[in-house]
């Protein structure tokens, strides 16, 4: 069982935090705690991808050293394919970064809008505010 | 030129959207003729995308030159160019009437709603253009960051709306993205169709199954599927008026045909429907949906809201012809998307007037309504009709087409849904109509007071033309549903229904 849990533990990890940051969108009142939690969240699932693209066996990062010509398919070095990590989730996790700092960001102003309109932050205060004004 | 109408789509709207702060710098009041302008780019390439398809068949675009599965492919087929055809007429038509609405209600964040009003279409065009798993994720975004802070510059209680559309978004996104990840593990492509066919050996494995799973999740979270819809109802009545003329009838039902080329290009329909009963669970819910929508729209007082739980309502009906998987079931829920985005639409930017003229929008102060606003109401009317159902609106036939899926799936409860939540759609539009009607004294002629005189008094025409373009949209694609469904949506239906 043990071992069963360290042989895949990056997909464990992942799976933990996904669920801390679900609990803080979902259990907690104050909304600053639901929006770390959305970024615990967030970056479970940029863990998991970047964790997909590794290879076991000593395989290295990608950096290209033969000659200029193989890049463009023509020349004589065959790249090895086993001995470097998969890059593409990487890449595609930097596209994710910047969706996930944008969001924090918008939800950040939301929640300044929120402040000044209440003047708290916690989310029972909000409601009791709310049902006294009749909205 | 016309070769690259699929890149033109996505590539002028954005561009321009960063031209708008610009512009708007220089001059505040030519950031509107510019978006107007820039949207009639998006319309001519998809009805030339749309003609494509119907000439010569599915055809595909590779964005930059680089061939799939390593770049990203637009492949546009009939569900594709007839999904853009909607959005590009739909936001032109928003976008012609925003101009006296946005002055009215923001009059200091006209650069920015003009900005993120392009961005908010380029998400959504490009959601339905590419071909690309991980592509549809960056425009989803796209199109909900920009529609986030769209909607946190509305009215009072925007903002909490807003903040919990932006949890419950993420949320859907990133399970989404978690689906994608895990295709990508069994299969090492994102592209749809390799994907599509790659996948059908490995359906009994356990790692597809949970991207499907969480991919359908994550879209019926965007698609404010009941009960994932909670988000949605307040977002939408607290936006600005025209924002919700724009996302409502496009942000949901973009998600559902997400949602219909997940489960019948990405997977086989065989998958969702035999390997994991998705299609029974989904109708279902789609049921539930259709009936609780009704009801809390009954229950609402405000105009905007009532509207918005409508379209939780509406959502079920897409969902149900999907969750059907059949042949009329499927035209149906297709043909729906077309009626709901016409419906929608045209009622929400009736509300929208109604906001510009009273200032708020409460079903109870709407006494003498038709005499003040006749072509206004007389819109909202034929929109009406089209939810409840009544030819010649589009309304009827996406609705009978659902009751014959219904029927040949043998499953006639849904039928008895459909036609029950028909009879709740009577009663909660017919009240708006009532009031709106015949709320006036009735002649009293013992009485000492003199009537009160009632004089018309119309939105501006910039406000009324789209309104009558959208009425006359849900009467033509009524009329001439025979017709759209045997150029278009019958080669949608995947093989085998």
């Amino acid at each position: 069982m043990l071992e069963y849990i360290i042989s895949k533990y990056n997909f464990w990890v992942y799976v933990i935090l996904l669920l801390i940051g679900l609990y803080a969108m979902v259990g907690k009142k104050n909304l600053v705690k639901k929006l770390i939690g959305m970024n615990i969240f967030q970056s479970a699932v940029i863990l998991f991808y970047v964790s997909i693209g590794v290879k076991k066996g000593g395989a290295t990062v990608p950096i290209f050293l033969g000659n200029a010509h193989a890049a463009h398919g023509h020349g004589h070095a065959i790249i090895d394919v086993a001995s470097y990590i998969n890059p593409l989730p990487h890449v595609l996790m930097l596209t994710a970064i910047v969706v996930s700092i944008a969001t924090t960001g918008v939800a950040l102003a939301v929640l300044i809008l929120i402040f000044r309109r209440y003047k708290t932050l916690e989310l029972d205060e909000i409601m009791k505010i709310r049902k006294e004004t009749g909205v | 030129m016309a070769t690259h109408f699929a890149a033109l789509i996505i590539v002028i709207p954005l561009i321009a959207a960063l031209f708008v702060p610009v512009i708007g710098w220089w001059k505040k009041g030519l950031c509107y003729p510019w978006v107007v302008a820039v949207l009639l780019v998006p319309l001519i390439s998809s009805i030339g995308v749309l003609n494509r398809v119907i000439e010569s068949g599915p055809f595909s675009y590779y964005l930059g030159g680089w061939a799939p599965p390593w770049g990203i492919e637009y492949a546009i087929d009939y569900l594709n160019a007839f999904v853009l055809v909607i959005i590009s007429v739909i936001s032109l038509i928003v976008s012609i009437y925003s101009k006296k609405s946005v002055e009215k209600e923001i009059p200091e964040k006209v650069v920015p709603f003009y900005t993120l009003f392009l961005l908010l279409v380029t998400g959504l065009l490009g959601i339905v253009v590419t071909g690309d798993l991980f592509n549809v994720f960056v425009f989803l975004e796209i199109a909900s960051l920009s529609c986030y802070a769209l909607i946190a510059i509305g009215r009072d209680g925007a903002p909490l709306a807003t903040f919990r559309y932006i949890i419950m978004g993420t949320i859907g996104a990133s399970f989404y993205l978690l689906g994608v990840g895990y295709l990508y593990i069994i299969t090492g492509s994102l592209n749809m169709l390799d994907v599509a066919r790659l996948l059908p050996e490995l359906y009994h494995s356990r790692v597809v199954l949970t991207a499907g799973i969480f991919m359908i999740v994550g879209i019926g979270l965007k698609m404010a599927l009941y009960p994932l819809h909670a988000w949605a109802p307040n977002a939408y009545a607290d936006a600005p008026s025209t924002v919700s003329g724009l996302i409502a009838p496009l942000m949901t039902k973009v998600a559902a045909y997400m949602m219909i080329r997940v489960m019948f290009t990405v997977f086989k329909p065989v998958f969702f429907i035999e390997v994991i009963p998705v299609t029974s669970i989904l109708t279902w819910m789609a049921a539930v949906a259709i009936i609780i929508g009704s009801i809390y729209a009954i229950a609402q007082t405000d105009l905007k809201k009532m509207l918005s739980y409508s379209v939780v309502a509406q959502i079920g009906y897409i969902a149900l012809g999907i969750g059907l998987a059949n042949k009329s079931g499927l035209t149906g829920a297709v043909l729906h998307i077309l009626n709901e985005a016409f419906t929608k639409g045209c009622v929400f930017l009736v509300a929208g007037a109604i906001v510009y003229k009273m200032g708020a929008c409460n079903i109870n102060e709407f006494k003498d309504l038709y005499r003040k606003m006749p072509f206004t109401m007389s819109a909202f009317l034929i929109g009406a009709f089209s939810m409840v159902g009544i030819p010649p609106t589009c309304g009827f036939f996406s609705k009978i087409y659902l009751i014959m899926g219904a029927i040949s799936a043998d499953k006639w409860i849904f039928v008895a849904v459909l036609l029950f939540s028909s009879v709740l759609n009577v009663v909660y539009f017919f009240r708006v109509i009532q009031i709106a009607t015949f709320e006036t004294p009735m002649p009293d002629y013992g009485r000492d007071k003199a009537y009160e005189a009632v004089y018309m008094d119309e939105v501006p025409l910039s406000m009324l033309i789209p309104i009558q373009i959208m009425a006359a949209g849900i009467l033509l694609s009524g009329i001439f549903s025979s017709k759209i469904i045997s150029t278009v949506i019958q080669f949608v239906i995947p093989v085998g229904f």
